[in-house]
């Protein structure tokens, strides 16, 4: 039986040596990063910002600091569930009420990364999961599962806000899951939450499937999670990598930006 | 016959950039009368209200009876040339690299004989002559004789070209072309003979219409310009900073909400975001290269243009937040100015009515064309006025405002009718 002093110190050991290595699984935070646009009427995200007070001059000479201001879901975020209506009237389903151990939970990783290269209106199906499971296993209960596009890379490759927001007369096109991949996960699987790399976590012509934004609404309904404008998931394994991912502490917040590492196998 | 002007050779990067000495700037409180008038481009004069005189210079009382009711008249300009000579010398800065430099006595059919700088293609004493008031490079009222019917070219004379901002050969940044105010303002500018237009875009993955269609002018230029980025204005100014000549703010929120219709302020500060802290972040990026600018060349820096609102004058309960936004940019525009003169720089101040554009779908005509607007700010330009109220409803909004203010707020209040 090991105890937990001999789990801790091998986790310790394991980042030191290297044989756990770190993935960093978010996009930097830039005024330049796209932000979610809804039609010009309504609210808006605010995108991040970015004000110096000093830099080691006559504001402040011998310090460096900045101001920044942005939208709860601006850049890599986290979704709480009240961040839906469906969601609303849940417990915990704040960013400050969420229990925190659900910020460092393991991940199934799909890899939708050829289809979603021929379409980019690519919606992940229930056989995609299912194809999932018959080579890696069933994806437990309390696990994240994220949906991997390489659509981060247009950003953090390319530097493409164009691609990565891919926008025409009809909206944006982005790949995400479609409703029946969602319902199986919260409903079969009871997952954790879903993650993806776009600007969210539902397709970019989302707001056109039953329900509009199944992903928001089903997941956040069910109390579950969301993660998005993920990048770096092509070097996570399908099973096995740990996922770190707390968002700020924001009284009532529904979501946040965040840090998102992932734990995998080193040398 | 003026000389048409050529597009000026490229500048010497060995030499050092030439830098602005102002003409003669002190006037002062009555004279300024003549200024204030220059500035929207008329002459007016002080006509005593007892007497009839017309009087030039302005003083405090009537050359003839001594009353002190001397209130400003719009006058025609016209009169005869009485002398004129060039000249040849000057112990002033300003004039002493510019002569020669042609001058001539005019006596006015208003009746005050007047000393004007004389522009080339007036014919010699005597001869019928149009007087103007124009703003010198320090931003003060001077007068100016012009032929009574002036050649296609004439705008091209030095000395014309010192009193205004003609874009022509200038290069020039547009702030905003994604609306349709920036688009007619980019392409009214490429008419008008700018050797370049930048036109600045936020927000790259929106397309909207008219953009790409902008862009295959091989004037044009799209450059990627958030005008909410401090960093975006700042790295743009790096990179053209010192080769604009004429700035024209064009971006612009507009979200037609009063206080009660619209809940939170997120709407309200997105407006003043772009409205009032974007010129701040322009002003304090692109300001000093163009100060420095001011007397490089025959095409050196020379205008700033803020598209304001006819609203900055007086709120429109309707459009209740907007307007505040564009009160605070007024504001800043005066400062701005008040900064750019001493450079000589001259702040183009506009007050357009309603554009006819998405954000104005629901008020009924008359609206402003953007085509409209951008022709009437290049009008401004080349005749190096100070403030234009471009439309119908902004020029009466601007009777009603000067005739009674707290009037007008009680219109507004009531749907402005």
């Amino acid at each position: 039986m090991t105890t937990t002093q001999e789990l801790l110190g091998g986790f310790a050991l394991g980042l030191t040596t290297g044989r756990i290595r770190i993935v960093d699984l978010t996009q930097t935070l830039s005024p330049e990063f796209p932000a979610i646009a809804l039609p010009p009427e309504m609210g808006q995200c605010q995108p991040f910002r970015i004000e110096q007070i000093s830099a080691y001059d006559e504001r402040g000479p011998g310090w460096y600091w900045n101001n920044f201001s942005c939208g709860e879901h601006t850049g890599t975020h986290f979704d709480a569930p009240a961040h839906w209506i469906s969601g609303r009237d849940l417990p915990n389903n704040t960013v400050d009420s969420i229990l925190p151990q659900h910020f460092i939970a393991p991940a199934c990783v799909i890899d939708c990364s050829a289809q979603s290269a021929a379409d980019p209106d690519y919606l992940m199906t229930v056989d995609d999961i299912t194809a999932f499971e018959a080579v890696h296993g069933r994806i437990p209960a309390g696990h994240w599962v994220l949906m991997r596009t390489d659509w981060s890379q247009h950003w953090a490759r390319r530097h493409d806000a164009v691609a990565f927001q891919n926008y025409d007369a009809t909206g944006q096109h982005t790949p995400g899951p479609s409703t029946e991949a969602v319902r199986f996960l919260v409903e079969q699987r009871d997952v954790l939450g879903f993650g993806t790399e776009a600007i969210g976590t539902d397709a970019g012509q989302g707001y056109h499937l039953r329900p509009p934004y199944p992903c928001h609404s089903l997941m956040h309904g069910a109390g579950k999670y969301g993660l998005q404008c993920l990048t770096n998931l092509d070097q996570l394994p399908p099973t096995g990598a740990l996922v770190v991912a707390a968002p700020l502490k924001i009284e009532k917040g529904s979501g946040s930006p965040l840090r998102v590492l992932a734990l995998v196998e080193g040398m | 016959m003026t000389m048409p002007m050529m597009k000026p050779p490229r500048k010497n990067p060995v030499l050092r950039t030439p830098q602005i000495n102002l003409p003669p700037s002190a006037r002062g409180r009555v004279a300024l009368g003549l200024t204030a008038a220059a500035a929207e481009g008329r002459l007016a004069l002080q006509t005593c209200a007892e007497c009839g005189a017309v009087q030039y210079p302005p003083r405090e009382a009537c050359h003839q009876c001594l009353s002190a009711d001397l209130p400003w008249r719009t006058q025609s300009g016209a009169g005869e040339l009485l002398a004129e000579t060039v000249l040849a010398h000057s112990n002033d800065l300003f004039f002493r690299e510019r002569l020669p430099w042609r001058l001539g006595m005019v006596r006015l059919d208003a009746g005050p004989s007047v000393m004007v700088h004389l522009h080339g293609e007036v014919g010699t004493a005597p001869c019928r002559v149009q007087i103007g008031a124009r703003l010198d490079r320090a931003g003060q009222a001077v007068l100016i004789g012009l032929p009574e019917q002036g050649t296609a070219n004439m705008a091209d004379d030095t000395m014309l070209r010192e009193m205004a901002s003609d874009p022509k050969y200038r290069k020039v940044l547009v702030t905003d072309g994604k609306s349709p105010v920036g688009q007619a303002m980019a392409r009214a500018l490429v008419k008008a003979g700018a050797d370049l237009v930048w036109v600045g875009h936020a927000e790259p993955w929106k397309q909207l219409p008219g953009l790409a269609e902008l862009a295959t002018l091989p004037q044009v230029a799209l450059v990627p310009l958030d005008v909410t980025d401090e960093r975006s204005v700042a790295e743009l100014a790096g990179q053209i900073g010192g080769k604009v000549d004429i700035v024209v703010n064009t971006a612009e929120l507009h979200r037609s909400f009063g206080i009660a219709a619209r809940r939170g302020t997120d709407v309200a500060k997105a407006e003043m975001e772009v409205n009032y802290f974007g010129l701040l972040r322009l002003a304090q990026c692109f300001g000093p290269a163009l100060k420095g600018r001011a007397a490089d060349g025959a095409t050196h820096a020379t205008a700033w243009v803020n598209l304001l609102s006819i609203y900055a004058l007086a709120n429109f309960p309707a459009h209740g937040t907007f307007s505040a936004s564009k009160a605070a940019a007024l504001s800043l525009a005066q400062c701005l100015r008040a900064e750019m003169r001493p450079a000589g720089i001259r702040v183009l101040n506009v007050f357009p009515g309603p554009v006819d554009d998405e954000w104005n779908q629901n008020l009924p005509p008359p609206k402003l064309a953007p085509a409209a607007l951008a022709s009437a700010v290049v009008k401004a330009l080349k005749d190096g006025v100070e403030d234009i109220y471009p439309g119908d409803v902004a020029q009466e909004w601007l009777e009603r405002w000067r005739d009674n203010p707290k009037v007008l707020e009680r219109e507004l209040a009531a749907g402005g009718t």
